[in-house]
């Protein structure tokens, strides 16, 4: 296997690599040149055939489907995004609900799931104590189980966390106590936000300890050995050293979580049934398929589009560090 | 770590205070792994010993309905005893290794290809290309599989638009109506003799292509500018020609870097669960569906809770065994690059 280091420039060595250098680099055959030109110009194609397609159909001002294959667009109208800002499906929900929500769930998970893992990673990544190994090989098993794989306990745990109205008044919290009679069900964890966002952590937290402890083993440990002998506390070393070296990896970590995140789909599609706590996500879902045959495909397409988006901006953003990060996490599906 | 400990006398508090430290740095996050992972990971195991359902969920395991059935779901799971249409437990796992294995022999040579080509020298408009094939990495695969989804749409889809466009030039007449997402018989019957592969996997296997190629051809790409230039030279000197050379440098050399990206390739590949939930939610008859979307299918829509419970135990197992084989692929490998 490959460095870490290396692993890491893949990406900005893949865009901005250096081909000054190449020995004979001019004596390409002209008609060899034409052929490969034809190759990658038809690779370039396949690229783009599906993303023309979701852009020309977006940029389209017309709401039938479309009857013949078009590529390029023939008109700019936005249309289409204005009405799926506007109202993006028939359920009771703006646009900015679902982007909040979407926002709250991916933003949220990510900053708590950090901040938990972060001593933890520190931990495994800098102390020899007795269980280390006990307690890393459970950090690494529900990095084996597919995210769909607690899915099951989750829901029925978070399911049981009730507030009731037995009375007027009288309030009980299932499951530490209960009505007498059947009241009325004021909330549920399972139903919200809060209950989705503490499953998707479950599966987020034993990622990030993971990830970053793998980049804390790459940090020099002379800068702390110098402090210790400087007198500085365990405590002093990781908040004032460690923690302010590990800033642009943990930025880094939030941002892989956040591309995954944003696509959560399982989870919320379980979880909820109240259209207010909708993702963007889930509306895509609801755009394709059974129950789409009311949603014009230009408006699908603006939606697909705005979805894209945000994941595709973080993405190039922080190229040089996405491949490294992809192969930390190669273990969960 | 010796690195912490300093020189000298240090008093006896201090030393257990030193030993207890990583525990409490720990102590967040085990203490909410507890509450939300290793409790419901029991959980899981208990309900698996349940027939739960949804007449349950009041009460939980409280309630009064609730039969315990030992390991009726695991053998109900193996032997097609569960109330679910077209499910079959060992068709569904040949599946789903046959999906990851072939889409991962489709996504490594053909990145490999891409890479070599791309780093073809003197071609021309190098960095636009590069900055091209990039792009399929960015997107979100819940958006690619939609937006395919509907290129696969038998009436409106890109896809038979521009077949039909295609067939007019040779002459056709009628517009090509080819159901690709709900068409049941499969075009080569004798491909995976376990079940039948429709002609949704086809349609699947070009979708998630275009998802996949362009990754490994990063990897490889990557790869490829660490081989020296003079060994190629070397070569062409003692008269090796172009796929002599491909075959007796680039390929083994590209092994290293391709095979963890290979193993990266088939875990995602294998529980790619949005993709196929949204392109065809395991139909047409449960024949594209793999273990997580079923494991789904069982909670969100059959709501056999218990059913569900054990069927995620199942699903760890394969999981573990998955992992366990290509950590033991990926370790070779490392043990290859030093030798």
């Amino acid at each position: 296997m490959t460095t870490k280091g290396e692993q890491k420039n893949f990406l900005v060595r893949f865009l901005t690599m250096n081909t000054s250098n190449e020995v004979g680099g001019r004596d390409l055959p002209l008609w060899r040149q034409l052929l490969l030109q034809i190759l990658t110009l038809l690779i370039t194609l396949e690229v783009m055939f599906p993303i023309m397609y979701i852009i020309t159909l977006s940029f389209s001002s017309q709401t039938t489907r479309p009857s013949s294959l078009q590529l390029i667009p023939r008109e700019i109208s936005f249309v289409a995004y204005q009405q799926v800002l506007d109202r993006p499906t028939a359920n009771p929900v703006t646009f900015l609900e679902l982007l909040r929500n979407s926002f709250l769930l991916s933003v949220g998970v990510g900053l708590v799931a950090l901040m938990i893992a972060v001593t933890a990673a520190y931990a495994f990544s800098r102390f020899k104590f007795k269980l280390r190994q006990v307690l890393m090989i459970m950090v690494f098993i529900p990095l084996l189980m597919p995210a769909v794989g607690l899915s099951t306990p989750l829901f029925l745990l978070m399911n049981s966390f009730r507030i009731v109205e037995c009375s007027p008044g009288v309030l009980a919290f299932n499951p530490f106590t209960t009505c007498s009679t059947t009241g009325k069900l004021l909330f549920n964890l399972r139903d919200s936000l809060l209950g989705v966002g503490i499953a998707m952590i479950s599966g987020a937290l034993p990622f990030a300890i993971w990830n970053l402890k793998g980049y804390l083993d790459t940090i020099p440990r002379e800068l702390e050995e110098a402090a210790a002998i400087d007198g500085a506390s365990p405590n002093q070393v990781f908040f004032l050293i460690v923690l302010p070296l590990a800033v642009p990896q943990l930025a880094v970590t939030f941002f892989l979580g956040f591309i995954g995140h944003w696509q959560e789909f399982a989870l919320p599609w379980l979880f909820l049934t109240k259209p207010q706590d909708y993702t963007l996500s889930m509306t895509l879902y609801n755009m394709t398929g059974q129950y789409a045959n009311a949603i014009p495909w230009n408006r699908f397409s603006a939606f697909a589009v705005i979805v894209a988006l945000p994941v595709a901006i973080t993405y190039i953003a922080l190229q040089k560090y996405i491949t490294s990060g992809l192969t930390t996490g190669a273990v969960k599906g | 770590m010796a690195t912490m400990e300093i020189a000298g006398s240090v008093s006896r508090g201090a030393r257990i205070r030193r030993a207890l430290l990583p525990y409490l740095y720990l102590l967040p996050a085990f203490t909410v792994m507890a509450v939300i992972t290793f409790y419901p990971l029991v959980y899981q195991i208990i309900v698996s010993f349940t027939d739960f359902q949804t007449k349950d969920l009041r009460f939980g395991l409280a309630s009064p309905q609730l039969n315990w059935i030992g390991f009726k779901n695991y053998i109900d799971i193996l032997t097609g005893g569960l109330p679910v249409q077209n499910f079959e437990f060992f068709r569904v796992l040949t599946y789903n290794f046959w999906w990851a294995i072939t889409n991962v022999m489709l996504h490594v040579p053909a990145g490999v290809l891409i890479a070599v080509l791309l780093n073809v020298q003197g071609l021309w408009f190098k960095k636009i290309y590069r900055a091209i094939y990039i792009l399929p990495v960015v997107v979100p695969p819940l958006v690619v599989a939609t937006v395919w989804r509907n290129i696969f749409d038998e009436q409106y889809g890109a896809m038979n638009q521009f077949l039909t466009t295609v067939a007019m030039w040779f002459g056709a007449t009628d517009p090509v109506r080819i159901r690709w997402l709900t068409e049941y018989t499969p075009p080569i019957p004798w491909l995976l003799p376990n079940g039948p592969l429709p002609l949704a996997y086809y349609a699947m296997m070009i979708a998630n292509f275009w998802l996949g190629w362009p990754f490994m051809t990063v990897v490889a790409t990557g790869a490829l500018q660490s081989i020296p230039k003079d060994l190629y030279e070397a070569a062409s000197i003692d008269g090796a020609s172009d796929s002599q050379q491909f075959w007796h440098i680039t390929v083994p050399l590209l092994r290293p870097a391709m095979i963890p990206a290979a193993v990266y390739g088939f875990t995602t590949s294998f529980n790619l669960f949005a993709f196929v939930y949204f392109m065809t939610g395991g139909g047409p008859a449960r024949t594209t569906e793999i273990l997580v979307t079923f494991a789904y299918d069982l909670v969100r829509n059959l709501r056999l809770y218990g059913a569900a419970a054990a069927f995620s135990v199942f699903i760890f197992f394969v999981s573990l065994t998955v992992f366990l084989i290509t950590n033991r692929i990926t370790r070779a490998t490392e043990t290859y690059t030093e030798a």
